[in-house]
């Protein structure tokens, strides 16, 4: 075990956690709203709609992200011409969009599955009842259904959550110097990959730990009433 | 049970050891497939390019029986020393921080280092007064050119290849210039062409080739050589395989006798990039 | 665009696609071995009547659930050769070359980070099988093989083969995380078709294209399997 290198090498690694929080950060917040709009879209009586929502859940649920990543970043760059004539290509030009974007899509074609799940099991004596006493269909579906839907989705969506965080890791392949980007460079430097492994691993799990502890207030915070 | 998994283990024990040597009389040479023209995959999945073909005469006249094999960039070196394979032949420069950990044969090759830009770009037009910069030791004019690149440059993003001499000259005299480092020379060439860059630095034998397929791109900028750049590129070895290298090495010399080289380097560069010396 | 890219032989990249499929595949079904073993063995870790194993079980399921495939990949594939040629050295004294293929040592990381999956969907599925099955079996004098073999494993597996589809997918995707390290599968075909042609957007589209089409097929066999392990099942129908 190499200690000076863990030594210098702590505060090189931990200088890319800052990325990797923002990448995930940002896709879970904007892929949450995408899954909300997906997982109504599929639960939409209009089949176009419906298989619009599906078509993207499936295309994006059975392909790999790295390629979902590799199709956006590169593939774009191959249309910068017809993207610049658009005005996109001041976004796809970035390595930083193209991630997020990616990163969004995919943590959004899962996170509908979890959503639409809950929805669906919200027990229906619920959403009768609120009917009952006269509730419009959009206060039943705010007022009622949502509320005890995320409360259903909350714990599949703290894993989603953990995914999104080691996800963000496949950004380091677009240049992008994340805590895994870094970690490669130093292993590729000093060729001693586990020294290097633990502090990126603990920094991970660190992360991933403080995650679950926050999802685990959320959900009690959520749960108050429920005893 | 228990036998099952003695005797598993034992089997990939064997089949570990008969991976490791059942080569052992053939020299094995690493090169990574995506450095062209030095080394490439052509649509057919086979390595070429002007390292393939000079690792092939190379052993002919050394009387070695070869194989080559393709190897990531990264690692090249750990999996050399680690003997996965015996020697590197992957357009590695010959540098003093790389001879730290293994030896080389004498360069086969040595070629300068320039700026590839777009000619849309405004860099296109820059102006530079030295046309070479022969490092480590710059005299006045070299050192005012070096300001004038960054002046230029402000602003600017430079691409280069991840863990390369193109990567260490740019943060040691240009540490100002934002850089993008890339896992690939191919991957920053899509990127150049898709301007995400605005410059990619690397050696003219990969400029050249892409500015055959796209005349869009163009070299500007001086011509640099030496110093932290290295002397040159040349089969990677071991430290302690002084037969082999000798091997190479006098192979190499021989080669550049004879002419048959310098032929090679203009085949797949379209110019000599032989040693002088 | 250019179609003759996608031609078979020496001028197109199709053969090379192919290959990458097969690699894909293959890998893939190794992988997803190496998962089935990790999840059961840590799966009777965490249930196991010892604190230690338990707390073992519930290490590695925390750790490698925590840390990104990619760097597990980075770790074995630089760090694995060096950790096996020192036992090896230091057990037999050889201090030649030993490593393990890039396939093997893909297929073992993401049989080692997927096996944390792996390990819960089969904890689940013993915990799912009714302690009065187990009971029965024992009281008409089953010894605890037999118990295992005839009644956990046949209702256990039943529970787990939803889950166990899902690790396959997940599985399936993982592998092109070991492109990074250069394994040549549908990933890394793409991207070295895409450097030396120019035309990356054509080439990772077909690969998502391979991607859609193996995804497909694995869903369906998945179907097919889990249709015929209800068949035993009782049914008003």
């Amino acid at each position: 075990m190499d200690f000076e290198l863990i030594y210098t090498a702590f505060p090189k690694i931990l200088g890319g956690l800052d990325k990797t929080i923002i990448l995930a950060l940002a896709s879970l917040s904007i892929g949450i709203i995408l899954a909300v709009i997906i997982a109504l879209a599929e639960l939409s009586r209009y089949s176009i709609i419906k298989n619009v929502a599906k078509g993207y859940v499936y295309l994006f649920r059975s392909t790999p992200l790295l390629i979902q990543i590799f199709l956006i970043y590169y593939g774009s760059g191959q249309f910068h011409n017809f993207l610049d004539s658009i005005g996109l290509w001041m976004f796809f030009k970035d390595a930083w969009f193209c991630a997020i974007l990616a990163l969004s899509l995919n943590t959004g074609a899962y996170t509908s599955q979890i959503i639409r799940g809950a929805i669906e099991t919200v027990p229906f004596g619920s959403i009768e009842a609120a009917y009952a006493i006269g509730m419009t269909k959009l206060k039943a579906f705010t007022r009622i259904i949502f509320p005890i839907a995320i409360r259903i989705a909350l714990p599949a969506y703290g894993n989603e959550v953990i995914l999104m965080v080691k996800s963000t890791s496949l950004a380091s392949t677009i240049t992008i110097m994340e805590i895994t980007g870094v970690s490669k460079k130093i292993i590729a430097m000093t060729y001693q990959p586990i020294e290097v492994f633990m502090i990126a691993g603990f920094i991970y799990l660190m992360l991933n730990f403080i995650l679950t502890q926050l999802m685990v207030i959320l959900e009690r915070y959520l749960m108050r009433h429920t005893y | 049970m228990k036998k099952i998994i003695q005797s598993l283990i034992i089997l990939s024990f064997l089949a570990a050891n008969f991976y490791g040597s059942a080569f052992a009389a053939t020299v094995k040479i690493a090169t990574e497939g995506a450095y062209a023209p030095y080394n490439f995959k052509d649509a057919a999945g086979n390595l070429v390019g002007f390292e393939v073909d000079l690792a092939k005469m190379l052993c002919e006249k050394a009387k070695l029986k070869c194989e080559i094999v393709e190897q990531p960039w990264d690692g090249i070196i750990p999996s050399l020393v680690a003997k996965k394979y015996d020697a590197i032949m992957a357009g590695m420069s010959i540098t003093a921080e790389r001879q730290k950990t293994i030896s080389f044969s004498r360069s086969y090759s040595t070629e300068p280092l320039r700026f590839a830009v777009l000619k849309s770009n405004s860099l296109a037009k820059m102006d530079v007064a030295s046309k070479y910069l022969s490092l480590p030791k710059l005299d006045s004019g070299e050192k005012k050119s070096i300001m004038e690149i960054k002046k230029a440059m402000q602003g600017k993003v430079v691409g280069v290849q991840t863990s390369t001499t193109h990567e260490a000259f740019m943060k040691k005299y240009l540490p100002e210039i934002a850089l993008k480092s890339y896992d690939t020379m191919d991957n920053m060439l899509l990127d150049l062409e898709a301007k995400r860059i605005d410059a990619g630095f690397t050696a003219i034998s990969s400029i050249k080739p892409a500015m055959e397929k796209n005349n869009t791109i163009m070299e500007v900028g001086p011509s640099v050589t030496g110093g932290i750049l290295g002397q040159g590129v040349g089969v990677g070895l071991r430290k302690e395989d002084t037969d082999l290298r000798n091997k190479f090495s006098s192979a190499i010399e021989s080669m550049m006798k004879d002419g048959s080289l310098q032929k090679l380097s203009v085949k797949w560069f379209g110019f000599d990039t032989a040693p002088r010396n | 665009m250019d179609l003759s890219l996608l031609g078979w032989g020496n001028s197109g990249w199709l053969d090379e696609f192919s290959i990458g499929m097969v690699m894909t595949f293959s890998v893939s079904i190794v992988a997803f071995i190496i998962s089935l073993f990790f999840g059961v063995v840590f799966a009777n870790f965490k249930l196991s009547s010892y604190r230690s194993l338990r707390i073992f079980g519930n290490v590695y399921t925390t750790v490698l659930r925590g840390i990104p495939e990619l760097l597990v990949i980075y770790l074995f594939f630089f760090g694995g050769g060096a950790l096996l040629r020192s036992i090896a050295s230091a057990l037999f004294g050889y201090d030649g070359y030993i490593d393990l293929p890039v396939f093997i040592i893909g297929a073992l990381c993401i049989g080692l980070s997927s096996g944390a999956y792996s390990t819960e969907v089969i904890r689940g599925a013993i915990l799912s099988v009714r302690k009065g099955q187990l009971e029965a079996a024992y009281s008409v004098g089953m010894s605890r093989r037999q118990v295992a073999i005839r009644i956990l494993f046949p209702q256990a597996a039943r529970y787990a083969l939803p889950g166990l589809g899902n690790i396959w997918q997940f599985v399936l995707k993982d592998t092109s995380l070991i492109s990074i390290v250069g394994f040549v599968e549908i990933i890394r075909v793409a991207t070295l078709g895409a450097g030396s042609t120019k035309q990356p957007f054509l080439f990772y589209f077909i690969a998502l294209l391979l991607f859609l089409f193996l995804a497909w097929i694995s869903q369906r066999v998945f179907y097919r399997i889990e249709a015929w392990s209800k068949k035993g099942e009782k049914s008003l129908q």
